[in-house]
């Protein structure tokens, strides 16, 4: 594959049995720089699980990613994190005990130059040094990004400035939610990988979401997408994929997906069609 | 070859006593995914009250048998009942420090009331030995085999066919899911807690006769063999845990027979470490599994710290700092060294332990290895006392980053055991490395602590000796946690999945906390090394690690000046109030179990 024309996000067959069950089965994608797609299907279809091969959290049993064509497949979360891939998670795991500015900090950390000198073996011990006398480089650094953070939390109105020195766990789930979305933001990805950034929120704050998402978008940012909100999906995405089973049951324009009767059968279950138009029209 | 039958029945008979152990952990921790670290006490427990019921009731052994069964089972009621039925919704590792706290506060009582003395437990059953093959095998083999096999299928037959067996299997694999279709968690608790107790009991009666010696040491030797053996089984699996325990039997008796008596516990230990590297979750497990997503910061308990102005902590060094120059005796003097020096290894364990979350309970092995490279470099190599000290700080850093170093990739509960086994291993290489560390008779005539050719020997110098090293220690601390790695090492703590997703690499932060952390607990050991000019393998034992977590939980952990502060009130207020050594350590085991219980984010809040 020519590597100028290779897409940002490539999957290949990718596999992930859990004993009997196959979570993730050979799926293929290719996610263009720049582009949105989501990943449909119910719950159990294998979609946080892709998620978590895509960022090396879990080990594919068969198949490739690529990132611009080059192979990436099995590599840790932490030398995925350094390629440039962020995502939140489903559930949420924002640090509790810290404060919204050192949670957003920690997104940036793949991004710190000056105290953390690339040079194999002492470079460890180099930190801890460097950490400790904090040249005029190594806090400039920190300054610097610090007011990126600011610049990042102000992308959320007055939601979280106000509260950037409080703990994590004392704030909302809406907030914590955004907390992780300005986390993954610090990192300056290249991919962008959201775990449903909507769930548990109410309709006024999945618009401020969704308003944020198509910002994202329309700044260039490449995103992959996990939403159960369709009406959301349909606005956004340029692609979407459909999963049920840890198979990809269809693909192809929000539109287009959404009258694939598999799709309805697989992700809105028998006779329920009627269900989803009301849900998608809401 | 006969011998090697006698090992043989030896290593299965010790294996039967250690799965009575071992069976009781394994049910507890299937129920409740504890490791009930007071499992030791109650076999302790269970060898008094068969002392008691032998030499002072002369019960038959049939109702000596039940007798302790239901005093254990009756300890072991009230452990659940009190100690961790209101830890429920606690952080989750409030109820692991509850078990340590109980432990010590059962081995403590057993010990003031019989004394630490050894006794003689006579066995009940007559004395001779059957010919077996070549080996031979005596009515006590007989009777541990039969207790430990009935047990089995009587535990076999409640888990499978009672009710409440039923509602135990159903809790162990999957709480939740067991509460909502209506099984009374706390009787299923209740339940195993008793049987576990009963059996922890039972065996520690039957070891007492075995060896007809009982003692308060043997406490801790048997809940780390029971842990031992539950977790080579894998933690929570009742047939593992009776197969772990034959197994470790076997090792160790193996062992003896090629090496001599000096190593059985080392190969437990390294048993333990290896196989916690190779297959954490057992033997037996199946195959490794994701975590599921936890809630966040369920880990250390959420609080505000206290916030103290930075005047006021200066002005509190200046205090501290003059006083020796104030009329007070050098007992005062005295006992706050003491405090500094346990603030050193303080502040080495609240950021192990609080910021980065590895609650170690081997810590006082890297005072040890600190305070032998001290104490051998400036004896054998006559290097200057202050850059021994430095040089046992840079040991430890090293040595302890690189022995803890199997444990990164463990989690909660896995890594305190882990430490704990490394830092036994550490002191019975300690004892066994007679070339190197004069083994079990020790190091004397230390050379006192000395400063650019100046001997400090009066206790105001040594004082401010310390008092300056601690000072200097705990700002270089506070320096780190206000840096990138500070905050690096909260993360790992809080979410080390979530953290790895952002790049931070566990390897190399939980490796810089040991290494930061190790220095300060090395060059603690270093000057307590010159300072009581003989050490041997126990001067750094498991209590003072205890010590060490009772004071950073006192403090808040990750807090460091809750470290300095929790250090000085645990050593001090036993002074102020004159509190008999004797009572000291039962005292430490009922503030441990009262934080836990009302305070878990310490004195000055968690960080």
């Amino acid at each position: 594959m020519a590597e100028a024309h290779a897409p940002l996000l490539s999957l290949r067959g990718l596999t992930r049995r859990f004993g009997g069950l196959t979570a993730v089965d050979g799926i293929d994608l290719d996610l263009a720089k720049g582009g949105l797609v989501s990943i449909i299907g119910p719950n159990g279809a294998g979609k946080t699980t892709l998620f978590n091969l895509v960022t090396g959290l879990d080990r594919p049993d068969a198949g490739t990613v690529s990132l611009e064509g080059k192979d990436v497949t099995g590599l840790s979360p932490e030398r995925l994190a350094a390629q440039g891939i962020a995502r939140t998670f489903q559930l949420g795991r924002v640090f509790g005990n810290l404060s919204v500015m050192d949670n957003v900090l920690i997104g940036a950390h793949t991004r710190l130059r000056a105290v953390k000198p690339a040079v194999p073996v002492i470079g460890p011990l180099l930190e801890l040094g460097l950490a400790l006398l904090r040249s005029s480089s190594v806090k400039a650094e920190e300054e610097g990004l610090r007011e990126e953070v600011k610049a990042i939390l102000s992308r959320f109105g007055e939601r979280l400035l106000p509260r950037i020195d409080q703990p994590a766990y004392s704030l909302s789930y809406a907030n914590r939610r955004r907390v992780e979305i300005a986390r993954a933001l610090a990192l300056k990805p290249r991919l962008l990988l959201l775990d449903e950034p909507t769930a548990g929120m109410n309709p006024s704050e999945t618009a401020e979401m969704q308003g944020l998402v198509a910002e994202l978008k329309a700044e260039g940012l490449t995103i992959l997408l996990i939403e159960h909100k369709l009406e959301m999906v349909m606005r956004l995405s340029d692609r979407v994929i459909v999963m049920d089973e840890g198979q990809k049951i269809a693909e192809g324009p929000g539109e287009e997906v959404r009258n694939d009767p598999k799709v309805v059968e697989a992700y809105l279950g028998h006779g329920l069609s009627g269900t989803a138009e009301q849900e998608s029209a809401a | 070859m006969s011998s090697w039958l006698d090992y043989t029945i030896n290593g299965l008979i010790v294996g039967n006593v250690y799965a009575l152990v071992a069976v009781g952990l394994a049910l507890i921790f299937g129920v409740s995914r504890l490791i009930n670290f007071a499992q030791g006490s109650i076999y302790l427990v269970g060898a008094y009250i068969g002392w008691v019921a032998v030499v002072q009731l002369h019960t038959p052994l049939p109702l000596t048998i039940i007798f302790v069964a239901m005093v254990a089972a009756l300890v072991g009621l009230i452990i659940e009942r009190f100690g961790l039925r209101p830890l429920q919704n606690s952080v989750r590792i409030a109820p692991l420090l509850a078990t340590i706290g109980i432990s010590f506060v059962l081995d403590q009582l057993v010990m003031l009331t019989f004394s630490p003395n050894p006794r003689a437990l006579p066995s009940q059953l007559p004395d001779v030995r059957f010919q077996v093959g070549g080996g031979t095998i005596g009515p006590l083999d007989l009777l541990i085999a039969g207790v430990g096999i009935s047990s089995a299928l009587l535990l076999f037959v409640f888990l499978r066919y009672s009710k409440l067996g039923w509602a135990v299997r159903a809790a162990s694999q999957d709480r939740d899911a067991a509460m909502q279709m209506g099984v009374d968690v706390n009787r299923v608790n209740q339940a195993v807690f008793g049987i576990a107790a009963a059996l922890g009991g039972v065996s520690g009666l039957l070891v007492g006769m075995y060896y007809n010696q009982i003692d308060t040491a043997m406490s801790l030797q048997a809940t780390l063999k029971g842990v031992v053996a539950e977790v080579v089984g894998g933690a929570g699996n009742v047939p593992g845990a009776v197969v772990g325990s034959l197994l470790l039997g076997l090792v160790e008796s193996y062992g003896v027979a090629v090496f001599g008596t000096s190593y059985r516990n080392l190969f437990a230990f390294l048993l333990l470490v290896v196989v916690l590297v190779l297959r954490p979750n057992g033997l037996f497990a199946s195959a490794r599994q994701a975590p599921p997503e936890p809630l966040t910061g369920t880990f250390i308990a959420p609080s505000r710290p206290v916030r103290i102005p930075r005047w006021a902590l200066w002005v509190a060094v200046a205090v501290f700092g003059v006083l020796p120059m104030l009329p007070v005796s050098f007992y005062v003097l005295q006992t706050l060294i003491n405090a500094w020096l346990l603030g050193m290894l303080a502040l080495s364990l609240t950021l192990v332990a609080g910021t980065i979350g590895q609650v170690s309970l081997g810590h006082a092995a890297l005072l040890a290895i600190g305070a032998y490279t001290s104490a051998l470099l400036s004896l054998t190599l006559s290097v200057p006392v202050g850059l021994a000290i430095i040089a046992g700080g840079l040991m430890s850093a090293a040595l302890g980053t690189i022995l803890i170093s199997p444990s990164f990739r463990l989690r909660g509960h896995y890594v305190s055991i882990a430490t704990l086994a490394i830092g036994e291993i550490v002191s019975l290489v300690i004892l066994n490395w007679e070339s190197v560390t004069r083994g079990p008779i020790g190091i004397s005539g230390i050379p006192p602590l000395s400063l650019f050719g100046y001997e400090l020997t009066s206790p105001t110098s040594v004082y401010w000796f310390s008092f300056a090293v601690m000072v200097l220690l705990a700002l270089l601390q506070a320096r780190l946690l206000s840096s990138h790695l500070g905050r690096s090492f909260r993360a790992i703590r809080d979410d080390d999945i979530a953290a790895r997703a952002y790049g931070l690499s566990l390897n190399r932060y939980k490796s810089l906390a040991f290494i930061f952390g190790g220095f300060a607990a090395g060059v603690s050991g270093g000057i307590a090394a010159h300072l009581y000019s003989y050490i041997n393998h126990e001067t750094f034992n498991t209590q003072q690690s205890i010590l060490a977590l009772t004071v950073v939980i006192l403090g808040g952990l990750g807090n460091v000046v809750g470290a300095v502060v929790g250090a000085v009130a645990l050593v001090g207020l036993p002074e102020v109030f004159r509190i008999a050594a004797e009572y000291r350590i039962l005292i430490y085991g009922i503030v441990l179990l009262l934080l836990v219980r009302f305070r878990p984010q310490g004195l000055l809040g968690t960080i």
